[in-house]
């Protein structure tokens, strides 16, 4: 049946398809998003092959080899190179271009070369290519030629051989051991020492400060500084010894401009050859490199190594702020809904409590930092811990100053949805609870609270969601970049909520924008969001789930 | 208390019956204090938020307020007449200098003298007048009755002494000597040396000291000491450069020399002000203009702070601020011109002193009624104006701007508290156009923070306020028909089905944390933009034609393929259309580049056009926070719309209407106020938003509508300096200022939204 193109327009049906077009561009926006995350972010982890090349002589400069993965491709107008003084061919419109990741910081400079596509030769993938992890300087790409023991040669190669391949993983697995060792002593050990001593500084000091300070006091004082600072200098000399042995081995590296660089295997977290690994080592490979991601500290400015600081820093805030949020949310909610008179100012401070849901949360922030921080922590301070003066203990931004100010802003979410709840329970099981003399209390507890409680559920996710996504506000009330200590540890009190910490919004926002080597990083970023984006995911679609399931239940209570 | 007759009987009141009763009610009561004493504290603390921010805010608009207290006579009377006062920083020393030549040091509360020292001056000679170079300058110049100047400094020193306390010891040094200096060289012909000098301006910087003196005989006098620093040594030798110009006016008022040292004016008393210019070997007269009304006399003169200003004060009490501006005349050709930039509040009666501040743009003005006047000049604002003396001769302003000493013709020193924590912020500085000093013209400028110390914040938020407005518009412009028209399709086209597929995962999008919509911003999608620039433009024709070309070609479909595919399906069947559109319209880019914009597009728009392009512009962010308010209205909008009673539309079908027909005659305009709502809710979401903008955009607080610019919002300018500001600071306090604009503005449009809301509801109640 063939439709005139008249009677199609009339009928209207354009406008219905261009609305239906609508959807589909917004569905296509919202998974390709998150499709783009999940590529971005789980191929970082994925072991590349190193490519190796030959760069021909560009205006008078010598050619060069490049070993390295390729990172990105694109192409850019020909006019742009032109101007840029870069000979292209006439005729040409749009060159591509490769960017690749040579590594080897200490001796080029930078991570990463944009090779134009019509100055690379062919791609070669020699399968005894190492890459070596390091902690600093970034990685190493190139050929093992030798190791060192002891500043002693013990064994050569030529490049294309691979013999001693076997005896350097041997030495690197030794040497991250040894690393995990001082790892433990320096940050544990040391740590807690440190901590203590410094406690001994601040109890001295507030004897002094109220006059307590006897002789006695202080040489008992005196003789616990002793006694750590013994057990300081032990585990220095242990650490010591330590260091000795990390730094015996150091492997002698050919770069890809034939350059040779000894590394010390100290310095190495792993080393493989991704040209020579079967599709088995690679998946291994890659789940431990997760595994590294989710549990490992941060390496390299943030750049490299692992986010636990930043997952650990948001659960524990999401926690305290849960702790927070629940039962103030809840009560209010209680009074609104079967406490307070329904009239007028209900519906007031209903429709207020809708609105602060509305409220940009930056001014939440400036709210948190003007109160909570400057306010009630400078009093706290002065009232508390005169002996830190002047350094502040609450005065300045914190764990538990970010949890309220979350909670703060988190509070209508909590408030609607446990009302919401409360509102679905049918007048008739309210009364039949009075009438069999159970008194408003009893209801509320035995029969309302319960009945209610998925709703509070489902607003206590949301809360979390939205708190675990928040950045605004916490960059002014106590997240940073790189906290020196996890605000829960072995050190009494265990949990220190005057510590600032580590979150994963804010550490997409410093590391993809305040870091020195952006271009290094942003893997690492788009996994940190993927990340994000799969906890946030999942708490949405758990309180969808326990909204629909409440539905369900009471549509058969009405009936 | 009665005994059970049988074992079935309960009594239910024995004495345990009874205490549980007791209990359970005591509990009941305790619970209902609980709740309504954690319900309204809850409600409270929500309240605090409001009352908080605004607790912050309101210092600044405050006027100012004084102390005064209790008066005493001039310290060492004795020593002669007052030619210069001043305090120094910590308040606690004041210094006078007498014609005699003495520097009285005093205690600035009792007005005990506390130290005297005598400047180095030769036999019978006397001080005529005193000159500062300039506020918060330690450098004074003295005008002798031997026609010589003598420069010198005073300077303070704080001592811990052991035994504790602190003591203030004042210095008086002489960096260019101890040596006077003659206003005219031997050479001159002038046999005026010894002239009385009648009025006097010094100007020190780097470069050269320079001395304007007005003499008896009607000429100014200039002396230029050119310092030459010996870098070996360090020894500063001094090269003098005497110039001089005759006055035709009589009587002069004041004489001042520009900060640059290449302007100085000279104001008589009739109301004119001259402008010499001083450069080369003669100075020139620049410039003759009436700073007063006729018949208005000029009775002060005195520059601001920073020395650009000039402070005019006349006998009609009127006090203007002057300074010199780049103006074009008719030829289009640009002359530097004092202009009177602003004039004061005031009163009635005549100007007898004028002190500037030594750390802000205010001044401190003292009239013939003996009223003290604190002023801000480019807030243009009058803080206060209270009666002090009924003898009024001079003030004197301290460092920090908390001390004014008021003088009295009766030789008497009134000291005053001044408690003026935030002058420079006015509701005009904070939203109208400015004129700043060394600007051509005023301008809304937002600049919170400078290396240097004269530097003046300029806070006005009105470049934050459009940058958030602009963020918005482009934002709402992508977001608005996209999430409308989702909506009207979901909600009454689409088979119920999809619906509950598609809903979910649009709505998902509001949970994604901003930050990764920003960081996706800036670091994928504004390089992307850039390269694909003719590409982005070109989805917009290209995606809604292929939706149309599909649609109809659909149409025209034999009838077994159309049927294949269930009603309320079709937006499943354009995914690949619009796949197919994008990734043409993204391929084209390059070749479209070419063929129209000479293979680059960002330069044919800055060459050809004009339009400057930054990376992360309004177009990144309006795509981005598009996309993230986007749920917002769709989930709102499709709400309004399913909510519409389906008797309502069927009825329409049934009447013989088309669907769309129905959609825009009966759903849309029942829905309407829902939409709006939505609207509202949407717009709200993205005036507040942070993350996306901090990210996407340059952050530069510019007034430009300009899509390929970028623009400050408030929320992200609170987000970049709050850290930064100094607790309590006028900055700290207009930044809470833009919060609490912030708060206003998304708590007044969501409560517009909820009660437009709540009417909708009411109104389909009834249907």
């Amino acid at each position: 049946m063939r439709i005139s193109m008249k009677d199609w327009v009339q009928s209207g049906s354009p406008w219905v398809w261009l609305n239906a077009g609508a959807v589909a561009i917004s569905v296509i926006m919202v998974v390709g998003l998150l499709a783009l995350i999940a590529v971005r972010g789980l191929a970082h982890f994925w072991p590349s092959d190193v490519v190796m090349t030959e760069v021909a002589s560009v205006d008078g400069r010598p050619p060069l080899t490049l070993i390295g993965e390729l990172v990105d491709q694109e192409s850019v107008p020909a006019s742009q190179l032109r101007s840029a003084g870069i000979k292209v061919p006439e005729g040409v419109e749009f060159a591509d271009r490769w960017l690749i990741k040579v590594g080897n910081r200490q001796a080029f400079g930078s991570d990463f070369k944009w090779v134009l596509d019509q100055h690379m030769g062919p791609k070669r993938y020699p399968a005894h290519l190492l890459v070596m992890e390091r902690r600093e300087w970034g990685n190493f790409y190139g050929y093992l030629i030798g190791l060192k023991e002891k500043g002693r040669l013990i064994g050569e190669q030529p490049v294309g051989k691979n013999d001693l391949w076997p005896e350097l993983e041997r030495r690197i697995q030794r040497a991250v051991e040894i690393y995990d060792q001082i790892e433990q002593i320096e940050k544990v050990e040391i740590g807690a020492i440190n901590y203590q001593i410094e406690q001994l500084r601040l109890k001295q000091k507030r004897l002094k400060l109220n006059d307590e300070l006897t002789a006695e006091a202080l040489d008992q004082l005196n003789a616990q500084r002793q006694t750590l600072k013994q057990r300081y200098e032990t585990l220095q000399q242990q650490r010591n010894q330590l260091y000795q042995q990390l730094n015996r081995d150091s492997m002698i590296g050919q770069l890809s401009d034939g350059q040779q660089v000894e590394v010390k295997l100290g310095q190495v977290v792993r080393a493989y050859q991704p040209n020579a690994m079967g599709v088995g080592e690679k998946v291994s490979f890659y789940v431990q490199k997760i595994w590294e991601f989710l549990s490992d500290d941060p390496r390299e400015a943030n750049t490299e190594g692992g986010i636990f600081p930043a997952i650990y820093g948001t659960v524990l805030m999401v926690l305290l702020m849960s702790v927070l949020v629940t039962p103030f949310g809840v009560i209010a909610a209680v009074y609104l809904r079967e406490y307070a008179k329904q009239g007028f100012i209900t519906r007031l401070i209903r429709i207020a409590v809708n609105n602060l849901a509305g409220v940009p949360s930056i001014v939440y922030g400036v709210f948190g930092l003007g109160f909570f921080v400057y306010f009630l922590g400078g009093a706290i301070d002065t009232a508390f811990f005169p002996e830190a003066a002047p350094s502040p203990v609450f005065g300045t931004g914190g764990l538990m100053w970010a949890s309220l100010t979350l909670a703060l802003l988190t509070l209508p979410v909590v408030i609607v949805a446990t009302e919401e709840g409360l509102s679905r329970i049918p007048r008739s099981v309210r009364e039949g609870s009075l009438a069999l003399g159970a008194t408003k209390a009893e209801t509320l507890w035995r029969v309302v609270l319960p009945m209610a409680s998925p709703a509070m559920m489902t607003g206590l996710i949301l809360a979390v969601a939205r708190a675990a996504g928040e950045v605004a506000p916490l960059m002014l009330v106590g997240v940073v970049k790189l906290a020196p200590s996890l605000p829960l540890d072995g050190n009494a009190p265990f949990l220190h909520l005057d510590r600032k910490f580590m979150h994963l919004g804010f550490h997409i926002y410093d590391v993809g924008f305040q870091s020195p080597n952006v271009e290094a990083a942003r893997p690492l970023v788009y996994a940190t969001a993927l990340l994000l984006v799969i906890v946030i995911g999942l708490l949405n679609v758990a309180a969808i789930a326990i909204r629909n399931r409440l539905r369900e239940k009471y549509k058969a209570l009405e009936s | 208390m009665s005994t059970p007759k049988n074992v079935n009987e309960i009594d239910f009141n024995s004495t345990k019956a009874q205490l549980h009763r007791r209990l359970r009610y005591g509990k009941d009561r305790i619970t209902r204090g609980v709740v309504a004493v954690g319900g309204i504290g809850v409600i409270v603390a929500i309240l605090l938020i409001f009352f908080y921010l605004l607790y912050e805010v309101l210092p600044i608009f405050r006027s100012a307020s004084i102390d005064v207290g209790a008066s005493y006579a001039l310290p060492s009377v004795e020593a002669g007449d007052t030619r210069y006062l001043s305090v120094e920083e910590q308040n606690e020393l004041g210094m006078r200098i007498t014609d005699q030549g003495l520097a009285v040091f005093f205690n600035v509360s009792s007005g005990q003298t506390v130290q005297q020292m005598a400047l180095p001056l030769p036999e019978g000679v006397t001080v005529q007048r005193v000159a500062s170079a300039g506020a918060g300058s330690p450098v004074l110049a003295a005008a002798l009755s031997n026609g010589q100047i003598l420069l010198f400094e005073h300077q303070y020193k704080l001592i811990y002494p052991k035994s504790g306390g602190r003591v203030i010891e004042p210095h008086l040094e002489y960096p260019y000597g101890e040596q006077t200096f003659s206003l005219v060289s031997d050479s001159a012909q002038l046999s005026s040396s010894k002239e009385t000098i009648q009025q006097l301006a010094v100007a020190d910087d780097a470069q050269s000291v320079m001395l304007a003196a007005v003499t008896a005989s009607g000429h100014l006098q200039l002396l230029r000491l050119n310092k030459d620093e010996d870098f070996l040594t360090g020894d500063l030798k001094l090269t003098p450069e005497s110039l001089h110009v005759p006055l035709s006016e009589p009587q002069i008022q004041g004489v001042a020399i520009n900060y640059d040292q290449r302007w100085a004016y000279v104001a008589a008393a009739s109301n004119k002000i001259d402008v010499f210019d001083l450069r080369g070997d003669q100075p020139t007269l620049h410039q003759r203009i009436s700073a007063a009304r006729p018949g208005v006399t000029i009775t002060r003169l005195q520059m601001l702070l920073g020395n650009l200003s000039l402070l005019v004060g006349a006998s009609d009490g009127s006090v203007s601020q002057w300074f010199i501006v780049n103006e074009q005349d008719e030829n289009g050709e640009s002359h530097k011109m004092l202009k009177r930039i602003r004039s004061f509040d005031h009163d009635a009666s005549a100007v007898m002193d004028i002190q500037p501040e030594h750390r802000r743009k205010g001044f401190a003005v003292l009239n013939a009624e003996g009223e003290l006047g604190l002023f801000h000049s480019t807030a243009n604002r009058r803080v206060l104006l209270q009666a002090v003396t009924d003898k009024p001769a001079g003030i004197v302003m301290s460092p920090r701007s908390d001390r004014v000493l008021v003088v009295t013709s009766d030789q008497r020193v009134i000291p005053i508290a001044v408690h003026n924590e935030h002058p420079e912020v006015s509701w005009s500085a904070l939203w109208s156009k400015v004129w700043y000093e060394s600007y051509d013209q005023p301008d809304y400028i937002w600049q919170s923070s400078a290396s240097n110390d004269d530097f003046e914040p300029k806070f006005s938020l009105t470049p934050l306020a459009f940058g958030t407005l602009k963020a918005a518009f482009y934002a709402m412009l992508m977001a608005t028909p996209l999430a409308i028209c989702g909506a009207i399709y979901t909600a009454y086209f689409m088979a119920p089905g999809m619906r509950r597929k598609v809903k979910p995962v649009i709505e998902m999008m509001e949970a994604l944390p901003t930050v990764i919509l920003g960081f996706m911003a800036g670091l994928f999608l504004a390089p992307f933009v850039e390269l694909n620039l003719p590409g982005i433009f070109a989805l917009l024709i290209f995606i809604p034609v292929a939706i149309l070309v599909f649609a109809f070609t659909w149409a025209n479909m034999p009838k077994n393929i159309r049927l294949a595919v269930p009603e309320g399906w079709d937006a499943a069947l354009l995914i690949p259309v619009v796949l197919l559109a994008g990734w043409a319209a993204i391929a084209l880019s390059h070749p479209l580049e070419h063929w129209f914009f000479g293979g680059d597009m960002r330069r044919w728009l800055t060459h050809n056009m004009g339009i400057d392009f930054d990376q992360r512009n309004a177009l990144v962010v309006g795509l981005a926070m598009g996309f993230a308010v986007i749920p917002t209205i769709f989930s709102i909008t499709e709400d309004a719309i399913f909510s519409v009673p389906r008797h309502l539309s069927h009825g329409s079908l049934a009447l013989g209407a088309t669907p769309w027909q129905t959609m825009i005659r009966v759903v849309l305009p029942t829905a309407s106020p829902g939409i709006f709502s939505a609207v509202m809710i949407g717009m709200g979401r993205a005036v507040g938003e942070t993350m996306i903008v901090l990210m996407a955009t340059g952050n530069t607080p510019i007034m430009d509508a300009n899509i390929f610019e970028g623009m400050r919002t408030l929320a992200a300018n609170i987000a970049v300096e709050v850290p930064e500001s100094e607790v309590g600071s006028t900055h700290f306090r207009v930044l809470f200022l833009a919060a609490f604009v912030l708060f206003m503005f998304t708590f007044v449009v969501n409560t517009a939204a909820e009660l437009v809301r709540q009417h909708l509801r009411k109104k389909f109640g009834s249907l």
